[in-house]
């Protein structure tokens, strides 16, 4: 029975939060939040030189070769500095995609530059609908003499404005899940359209792209109908995983912003943190976090190293994230009164941050479902 | 992080589970009820601790120079696991196996150490704990029981409150006063009274849930031995707080949570709502899921302390959100349970169409008592909240 972390994986967390404070303090993510694609190119060329944007690529492919509980770890150093750019859709989406893709020639094509942070990737899963499951996933793909064709649109694809390919999932002969296939699209294609929407976490980019009679060889077939839905439920997993850590961090994170303001902040003649009402809203925030870190650490773990679990670990760990960073954040704010409600205060950021989240890839409702299907209620 | 125990470990279980299954004995179902101070009763709980002592399962921890086995933390929790899942009777000797002995062990004199720690293992003896009194609760510093030193004795004037099983207790290891001068922790002993003692009377006090679970225990006079001092005169506070004696009694604790868990998802599984079985309700649904999620935080919280203690790490703030967490996690589960039940669920147990012989409402009654006794959630927030995270203690006036 070992349930820690080990010297590495302390190491990794240790030294990514090192470089967080010092590569992305409030001011870069401000920067990035004005910006017109609230990308930086340098940047993301920098953690791929840690190796961050390889971490779960093959060594084979360039990358670092490790599991998923140390991308935990590491999404839970951004979560807590609330890091803007694609690492999420790039080097997690797109990257565990391609991963568990049955395409050796895409892999080859892609991984090493995924991992070198020479490419970015990007998930086009949602369409209007907003489902998640196979019956969201609408738009066609026909075969041609060459390959496909694609015809629809996809909504809410983080990042596909900067990205260089797309993840698209699609629906081709059959019904239901068995007719889902994944297709990697490059972005520069004739016929692909990019809109970006614009979301209240502009850490975040969201985009509405458009397919009329994409032209695809056949070689962009990631994953045929039969074998598609599997890999998206699995890749649909990974994501609940890595948000959930990414909401572990930015609670914590919104946990100390609070407790060190109320330790300075003087109202009626005493610190604020001195009376009790503020000291029940840390301490509840504390007894709410760290299980739920517990709560995080098991799912990733579990991901790889119990896969029967694998799925409810993911649901379970989303669904209470999602609740505990909401409230976490919201809690955070109020503790700082007005300022905490300004722009000029750094408090929104993670609020912000915590809602999207909270809407990603499952909201806590979604997932609560799922986890009561997944243990027969 | 490998979450598996290791082959010798699961031997092990192997071999408790075995024993207990051959031991444990069958429960009454369908028995008549009985009061927490019935003779029969507390006979057949001291032979099951007795018994359970000589196959070696109780007090693992202490040293073995003290009739332990010097176990390590992981065999403690097997065993705390494997009797919950058997569903043992509760060792009626608790309260001197995790709270008394400890302290002998580590503050008493080796006369103490003789003179009671074998009887506390085999339940000869059982203990009580004289703590709160009806102006210290939360505040339990405040305590006003007095003990005047009058040459080799104690003279014990006061009252104790919320004095569990004080009425077939043999002694009672009591708080009291010896300096009324001094800055109120700094004039509190620990000492051991007899409760045959002259003097001493129990009141029972029935709780909401209708039985005499505790009491309350007055002080006339009694006469205690000096030599009942355990530790230094005026020190008893330290040596009341320096067992940690609580912090491994969770680990294994959450085992009993999540049986509730699996037991609550049963009967919505079984009962109806709207002419559907309960768990197909969709709101209920999200109410079991979210239970469910807390019970599962809860069980890998434990295994990460656990973990902390196999290797000698000190607890750190995690820890001290334990108390808090469980009960009020186990009060919501027993809440679940009468929603999921409706017009049966406040039946009382000794009803016409109860359901579970009115486990779930008596559970309900009293798990509130838990989330209350042994420091309110309202003192937990406050110790996590300052000895946590280092938030100031309030001005006093």
């Amino acid at each position: 029975m070992d349930f820690s972390l080990s010297e590495e994986q302390e190491l990794l967390q240790k030294s990514a939060r090192e470089f967080l404070a010092a590569e992305c303090p409030t001011d870069f993510v401000r920067e990035m939040m004005r910006s017109a694609d609230g990308f930086s190119r340098s940047f993301h060329e920098r953690i791929a030189q840690l190796g961050w944007t390889g971490l779960v690529v093959p060594e084979k492919y360039g990358g670092m070769g490790l599991t998923l509980l140390d991308l935990a770890l590491l999404a839970e150093e951004m979560g807590r500095v609330v890091m803007p750019g694609p690492f999420f859709s790039s080097s997690v989406l797109a990257t565990l995609a391609l991963h568990d893709g049955s395409s050796a020639k895409l892999k080859k094509e892609w991984l090493p530059r995924l991992a070198a942070g020479d490419a970015v990737g990007s998930l086009a899963l949602l369409e209007d609908s907003d489902r998640l499951d196979a019956e969201g996933i609408k738009l066609r793909c026909t075969k041609t003499s060459r390959g496909f064709k694609l015809d629809g649109k996809k909504m809410f694809v983080t990042d596909a404005h900067i990205a260089d390919f797309l993840i698209v999932a699609a629906r081709g002969r059959g019904r239901g899940e068995a007719a889902v296939c994944l297709l990697v699209v490059p972005r520069d294609l004739p016929g692909v359209t990019i809109t970006q929407l614009r979301s209240i976490d502009q850490t975040r980019r969201p985009c509405e792209v458009v397919f009329r009679g994409v032209d695809l060889p056949r070689h962009a077939s990631l994953a045929e109908e039969g074998k598609g839905w599997k890999v998206l439920q699995r890749l649909l997993d990974a994501a609940a995983v890595i948000l959930s850590a990414d909401c572990l961090g930015g609670a914590q994170r919104s946990l100390e912003m609070a407790v060190d303001y109320s330790k300075v902040r003087e109202q009626f003649g005493r610190p604020i943190g001195s009376f009790q009402a503020v000291k029940h809203i840390a301490a509840e925030m504390v007894s709410e976090i760290e299980p739920a870190r517990s709560l995080v650490w098991y799912a990733a773990y579990a991901y790889t190293a119990e896969p029967g679990r694998a799925a409810v670990a993911a649901s379970m760990a989303k669904a209470r994230l999602s609740d505990v960073y909401a409230r976490s954040a919201n809690r955070a704010v109020q503790v700082h009164g007005g300022i905490g409600f300004t722009w000029e205060h750094d408090m929104h950021l993670w609020f912000k941050r915590a809602k999207w989240n909270e809407s990603a890839f499952g909201d806590a409702t979604y997932h609560r479902e799922r986890v009561a299907k997944l243990a027969d209620f | 992080m490998d979450l598996s125990f290791n082959a010798e470990h699961e031997a092990f279980r192997r071999k408790v589970r075995a024993w207990l299954k051959a031991n444990v004995p069958k429960r009454d179902k369908d028995g008549p009820l009985v009061e927490v101070g019935d003779p029969e009763r507390i006979a057949r709980l001291k032979d099951w601790q007795c018994k359970l002592y000589d196959a070696g399962y109780v007090a693992m921890g202490w040293p073995k120079e003290y009739g332990g086995q010097g176990a390590d933390i992981v065999q403690q929790t097997i065993v705390n696991e494997e009797l919950i899942l058997a569903r043992a009777p509760a060792l009626i000797g608790m309260l001197g196996v995790q709270m008394v002995g400890p302290t002998l062990i580590q503050h008493g004199t080796e006369e103490q150490k003789r003179q009671y720690l074998p009887k506390i293992l085999s339940a000869d003896e059982i203990w009580c704990q004289g703590y709160s009194e009806p102006g210290a609760g939360s505040d339990l510093a405040s305590l006003k029981t007095r003990a005047e030193l009058v040459g080799d004795e104690f003279i014990v004037n006061g009252q104790k409150v919320w004095t569990s099983n004080a009425q077939f207790s043999d002694h009672m290891f009591c708080l009291v006063r010896t300096d009324a001068q001094a800055p109120k922790h700094k004039g509190i002993s620990y000492i051991l009274i007899d409760m045959k003692t002259p003097g001493i009377t129990v009141r029972p006090l029935i709780q909401m849930t209708g039985d005499p679970g505790f009491n309350e225990v007055f002080f006339e006079d009694v006469r205690v031995p000096r030599k009942n001092l355990v530790g230094e005169l005026n020190q008893g506070w330290l040596v009341a707080n320096a067992t940690l004696a609580h912090e491994r009694n969770m680990l294994g604790a959450t085992t009993r949570t999540q049986q509730m868990f699996n037991s609550l998802l049963r009967l919505a599984q079984i009962r109806e709502r709207n002419g559907k079985p309960v768990s197909e309700d969709p709101v209920i649904r999200q109410k079991l899921a979210d239970l469910m999620i807390r019970v599962e935080s809860m069980k890998y919280h434990s295994y990460r302390q656990l973990t902390d203690n196999i290797k000698g790490r000190s607890p750190g703030i995690g820890a001290s959100i334990n108390k808090l967490v469980s009960t009020e996690l186990n009060h919501d589960l027993c809440g679940m349970a009468i929603e999921v039940l409706g017009s049966y669920g406040p039946l009382a147990r000794d009803s016409k169409y109860v359901e579970d012989r009115g486990l779930w409402p008596y559970e309900f009654m009293f798990t509130l008592g838990l989330v209350i006794g042994g420091g309110t959630s309202q003192i937990q927030k406050n110790i996590i909240s300052e000895r946590g995270l280092g938030m100031p203690r309030e001005a006093k006036n």
